[in-house]
């Protein structure tokens, strides 16, 4: 188990190098026209920042490698991801205040997905090919057409037409009141959740289906066993180990929908930020915000990787 | 001799296409009706031009947020332009987004991974943490980023969209030409003397083309479904281009409170013609290709 931490671990290194050459190489191919862009866009600053100035803080004016190196530098040995460009404050710390609430929304809705998933694709396929299989699967193949933002959209606009209720545009931090900042963030949870569970249920039912036909189920079936006992102790439990790496492949997804859902529900998150950062092309920002969300979908797999092994002990790490 | 196979050759006249259509209609019902959705979806974006009562941009004050009605099928929205014919502008627009990105997608995918998967080695080790690297980064997130250097634009959406979406695919015929590579045939080939790119050509690819050919058709839905994502976020192709995603965003979305049509019709388009595509690929993936039944 060890050996296998460490060799997992040293893995890492060249994913996140590369991850970090993509974030580098992509905000880089900056045209040459953005500074004139960026001053006239930003006409706050304009009178105060010089051309030279700006370019020297992008560190534009040193040659590629140059720039990699004291980049990943500061992040490697200060934590230091650079400051706003127009604010004057860190990106970690803008970055560390906002990220709890794309990670509460990334959670929430994992639960939900999990919670439709895992149920209807158990159902779905200890009843196989009757009425209830089929809904279900409908539900999965329909929900993965559906795109978030249209029911994102389509629960704010009806319910305001018809109830005259709509949601709260003023965020409620965790921490002044968890109830209410929970309750805001159920509905966007859900909306993506649904959306997450499409793909999760159809390989918890095609994996239940494989395992069912196992002879131990069998004989679990044989010694007379309940139902639910051999569904769950037995078939579940080894069902669910695909369906995890899935949790893991679906990281990216799941980060790609809290920036739509906090855009629609004007949820101050990660993706809110970096919509911002965008639209007042505030470069420092992005290349943190980006590099930030590859790190974590690059350690989500890792977790759950590892975790294979206590859900199954017959995964032995070598 | 003769008398034995005259009947099969007379029974069995039809090509690959149409013996795939006849499986399709008859063992996969829901895979037709998938069909039938996306060829109809190909049709109303080919002759938008012709079949759109109004133009995409014919602007009628009169006429402002109209519900539905005989004159305006799908209502108008707040500048009084009609609904059905933006919308079919739109899937013109998604036609071509849609076909540019996966196409672009699928050679990249398919260059990648007949490379990387016949080679392996140190390219193929290489290569994968890339794409191992690149795969963990949100399309959504790649894309907002790209778009915010390049600036918003339909050439930049269907470049980037073909490049993610292509090297993420790569790893999808990666994995079937290392499961054809060791075939027999590939070896005899290879113990005849024949050269690198010959046997690419004509041994490997031959042989992954169905793999191939789901992947383009569910890349299609895929790319649609990211770019009106991208483009309800404002970073897809500009207004006042009628993209779906579009229509749901930016100012129309204040008169959705009065107008509830404007935000049912590119919603419900959208689902339709991406769950026709999904259910399409669902079925040529089994009827074509059995390794990757019931994967993603």
């Amino acid at each position: 188990m060890r050996a296998y931490v460490i060799r997992r671990l040293l893995a890492l290194i060249p994913t996140l190098f590369f991850a970090s050459v993509i974030v580098f190489v992509t905000v880089r191919m900056i045209p040459g026209d953005i500074i004139d862009m960026m001053i006239a866009q930003n006409d706050i600053s304009a009178n105060a920042t010089s051309r030279a100035q700006l370019e020297a803080a992008l560190g534009l004016d040193q040659p590629m490698h140059t720039q990699y190196v004291r980049w990943i530098g500061g992040i490697l040995l200060r934590g230091d991801f650079g400051n706003s460009l127009w604010q004057e404050q860190s990106v970690i710390g803008e970055i560390l205040s906002r990220l709890p609430t794309t990670f509460q929304l990334g959670t929430m809705a994992l639960i939900v997905a999990l919670v439709v998933a895992v149920p209807v694709g158990v159902w779905s396929a200890i009843r196989q090919d009757t009425w209830g299989d089929y809904l279900g699967r409908s539900f999965s193949i329909l929900m993965l057409a559906v795109p978030g933002f249209w029911m994102g959209t389509i629960v704010m606009v009806f319910p305001a037409i018809w109830w005259g209720i709509s949601p709260e545009v003023k965020f409620v931090p965790f921490r002044e009141d968890p109830v209410g900042n929970m309750l805001q963030l159920a509905l966007p949870a859900a909306i993506l959740g649904t959306s997450l569970s499409a793909i999760s249920m159809r390989m918890t039912r095609t994996m239940m289906l494989e395992v069912l036909r196992q002879d131990y189920v069998r004989t679990a079936w044989a010694k007379g066993m309940n139902e639910s006992t051999v569904v769950v102790r037995h078939a579940l439990r080894n069902a669910l180990i695909p369906v995890v790496t899935l949790i893991g492949l679906q990281a990216p997804i799941l980060i790609g929908g809290t920036v739509i859902m906090e855009q629609i529900f004007v949820i101050p998150g990660m993706g809110l930020m970096l919509l911002e950062a965008v639209s007042r092309r505030d470069y420092p920002i992005i290349t943190g915000v980006f590099l930030i969300v590859g790190v974590a979908v690059v350690l989500i797999n890792l977790i759950v990787d590892l975790s294979y092994g206590l859900l199954d002990p017959k995964v032995r790490y070598r | 001799m003769s008398a034995v196979v005259e009947p099969l050759v007379v029974k069995a006249p039809r090509g690959p296409v149409a013996t795939f259509c006849v499986r399709l209609i008859r063992e996969k019902p829901l895979g037709a009706i998938g069909a039938a959705i996306f060829l109809l979806f190909l049709f109303c974006g080919v002759f938008a031009d012709f079949l759109a009562p109004y133009g995409i941009n014919q602007i009628s004050p009169v006429n402002r947020l109209k519900p539905p009605s005989a004159r305006f099928w799908l209502g108008t929205d707040h500048l009084g332009r009609d609904m059905l014919s933006r919308i079919l502008y739109g899937a013109q627009l998604s036609v071509i987004i849609g076909f540019a990105a996966a196409t672009l997608a699928t050679l990249i995918s398919v260059f990648l991974g007949i490379v990387t998967g016949y080679l392996g080695g140190k390219v193929d080790l290489i290569v994968q943490r890339l794409v191992d690297a690149w795969m963990s980064f949100p399309e959504l997130i790649i894309l907002i980023v790209v778009v915010s250097v390049l600036g918003p634009g339909m050439i930049q959406v269907i470049f980037v969209l073909g490049l993610t979406f292509g090297i993420g695919g790569s790893r999808i015929i990666r994995g079937a030409v290392v499961s054809v590579r060791e075939q027999m045939y590939v070896h005899s080939a290879q113990s005849m003397g024949a050269g690198t790119p010959r046997i690419l050509l004509q041994h490997i690819l031959p042989n992954v083309l169905p793999p191939v050919i789901v992947l383009f058709t569910t890349r299609v839905g895929a790319v649609i479904l990211v770019e009106s994502g991208l483009s309800f976020l404002g970073f897809g192709v500009p207004p006042p281009a009628p993209t779906w995603g579009g229509m749901l965003s930016g100012t129309g979305r204040t008169y959705m409170y009065l107008a509830p049509w404007l935000a049912l019709a590119p919603g419900l388009c959208l689902t339709m013609v991406v769950y026709g595509i999904n259910v399409l690929g669902d079925a040529m993936r089994d009827l074509l290709d059995p390794r990757m039944r019931g994967g993603r």
